[in-house]
């Protein structure tokens, strides 16, 4: 049985085509279509119900150690109000899931997980903290909701008081008030357009969603559901569990490399992966130069030789053309180089090109 | 509810069907085009092709999926709907207007629902 979010009936009377994902019922798409809601976030704004996402407290003494020893990324240079992107790896190296850190004090960090991977996070994380850690899944208390796109600052300062909203990227501020909901602002989010992630109670989504929605009127805002955030996603070449990484693929392979420090003394999966040394696959950007569109799961050619999978495709709403990312043997992985996916049976000619394929003015 | 106009033919794959002289005009009904949202892509059939009934006449595809389109009737593709290929949405927004492909020399038919009929299944879905 499907869980749901505190906005199902919302989804509902706002026409959302209600799907299933990682055990929620969720809107796929609104009336006006996933065109539509993509080139509401690149040009103006979209609102998207994240709250199926998993939130983890950390908090005691030793909640840094913690968090260092889990997880790739180093947050012992990490500020209060500050948040970091990281992967929790397993002993062999491989992506148990990627996270985001956020870090309230010293001994108190709140880290966000994929909704598919949450159990298997917290139980390896409640496994592997270290003595003087409290590991808490607090999501279901939690509601979350992703305003992104170029007039979020303006449609957020109608309902939250501008001076309170964090001003810089992967930032944030603990209880603004935003239409009278006590919430967690962060600038961030998973379309590679300036925004904001809000948190707050479950009990507060309703009147948070309503009133955001009413601040966008005029501001061009339109309700998002999981399809455009995955074409926003892609476009903006950001990685998605399941696809660009999973447990059998390093991040170094995912080439999240920047949020590997070997420079720390330990985290689980750095021996697995200074024992394997330089990966012999790497994550590419593709975008098909011939007629089709590239989907994941399909084979890469150069000539004769298969060189690799390809993990996500789709036609890019924004960019107006068929891209894809792929894990491909490194000797090929150069920019430029000229490949063939095998899509249904039919070669598409692709190039490799520098990602990420949109980027924000 | 999807609109169903009264004078075409349907099949249960959601294809529509006008039949004159021989020639069977075949397109995407507007419960498909809702069901697949906005279209992106159409790979086109090529004229001459040998298509049969109940197989893959071409497909299209939609930002999140790719979809079969069935050719209803066993015979030669005569001629296509080249500006698909450039304004694929035309399915989205016409779509008893944005026909795919015209079928002539046909020897088998499938059995075609009429509108109320295929009102009736669509219902059912």
């Amino acid at each position: 049985m499907e869980k749901k979010t505190p906005l199902y009936e919302v989804h509902v009377s706002e026409g959302g085509k209600i799907v299933p994902f990682a055990d929620y019922l969720l809107p796929v798409q609104y009336p006006t279509g996933i065109l539509a809601e993509h080139e509401a976030v690149r040009t103006q704004a979209g609102l998207f119900d994240v709250s199926h996402m998993g939130e983890v407290m950390f908090s005691g003494s030793t909640a840094l150690a913690s968090i260092n020893h889990l997880i790739t990324n180093d947050y012992a240079t990490l500020g209060t109000g500050r948040m970091r992107y990281g992967i929790l790896c397993n002993e062999c190296g491989g992506c148990i899931d990627d996270l985001i850190v956020y870090k309230f004090g010293d001994e108190e960090y709140f880290v966000v997980v994929n909704a598919a991977n949450r159990e298997k996070d917290v139980a390896h994380m409640a496994a592997n903290a270290l003595p003087g850690t409290v590991v808490e899944d607090v999501s279901d208390g939690i509601a979350q909701l992703a305003l992104q796109g170029p007039r979020s600052r303006d449609i957020l300062s109608r309902i939250a008081d501008p001076t309170r909203l964090p001003e810089k990227y992967y930032s944030f501020v603990r209880h603004v008030s935003v239409a009278g909901t006590d919430c967690l602002v962060s600038q961030s989010g998973y379309t590679g357009e300036f925004g904001y992630e809000i948190y707050t109670s479950a009990e507060n989504a309703v009147t948070l969603w309503g009133a955001i929605r009413g601040a966008g009127e005029g501001f061009g805002l339109l309700p998002c559901g999981l399809g455009a955030r995955d074409t926003l996603r892609l476009e903006a070449s950001m990685p998605l569990y399941g696809h660009e990484m999973d447990d059998q693929t390093t991040p170094l392979e995912a080439s999240l490399g920047f949020c590997v420090k070997f420079a720390k003394d330990e985290f689980i999966g750095r021996d697995a992966l200074v024992a394997t040394g330089a990966p012999s696959r790497i994550r590419v950007g593709l975008v098909a130069t011939g007629r089709g569109i590239i989907r994941e799961h399909q084979d890469v050619y150069v000539g004769d030789r298969h060189i690799g999978t390809t993990t996500s495709g789709t036609f890019a709403p924004h960019l107006r053309r068929a891209i894809a990312m792929a894990i491909v043997d490194v000797t090929c992985a150069t920019t430029g180089t000229e490949m063939e996916v095998d899509v249904r049976g039919h070669r598409v000619t692709a190039r490799i090109v520098h990602m990420p394929f949109y980027k924000h003015a | 509810m999807a609109h169903v106009p009264e004078g075409l033919r349907y099949t249960t794959s959601h294809e529509w069907i006008s039949e004159q002289g021989g020639t069977y005009t075949i397109g995407l009904t507007d419960y498909a085009q809702d069901a697949l949202g906005d279209l992106v892509f159409v790979n086109l059939p090529q004229e001459g092709d040998r298509v049969i009934a109940g197989e893959t006449l071409c497909d299209v595809e939609s930002v999140k999926a790719v979809s079969d389109v069935f050719s209803p009737v066993t015979g030669t593709v005569s001629e296509v709907n080249e500006a698909l290929a450039d304004s694929p949405e035309m399915i989205n927004e016409t779509p008893y207007e944005a026909w795919i492909a015209r079928i002539e020399g046909v020897s088998e038919v499938e059995d075609f629902l009429d509108a109320a009929a295929y009102v009736a299944f669509c219902e059912k879905e």
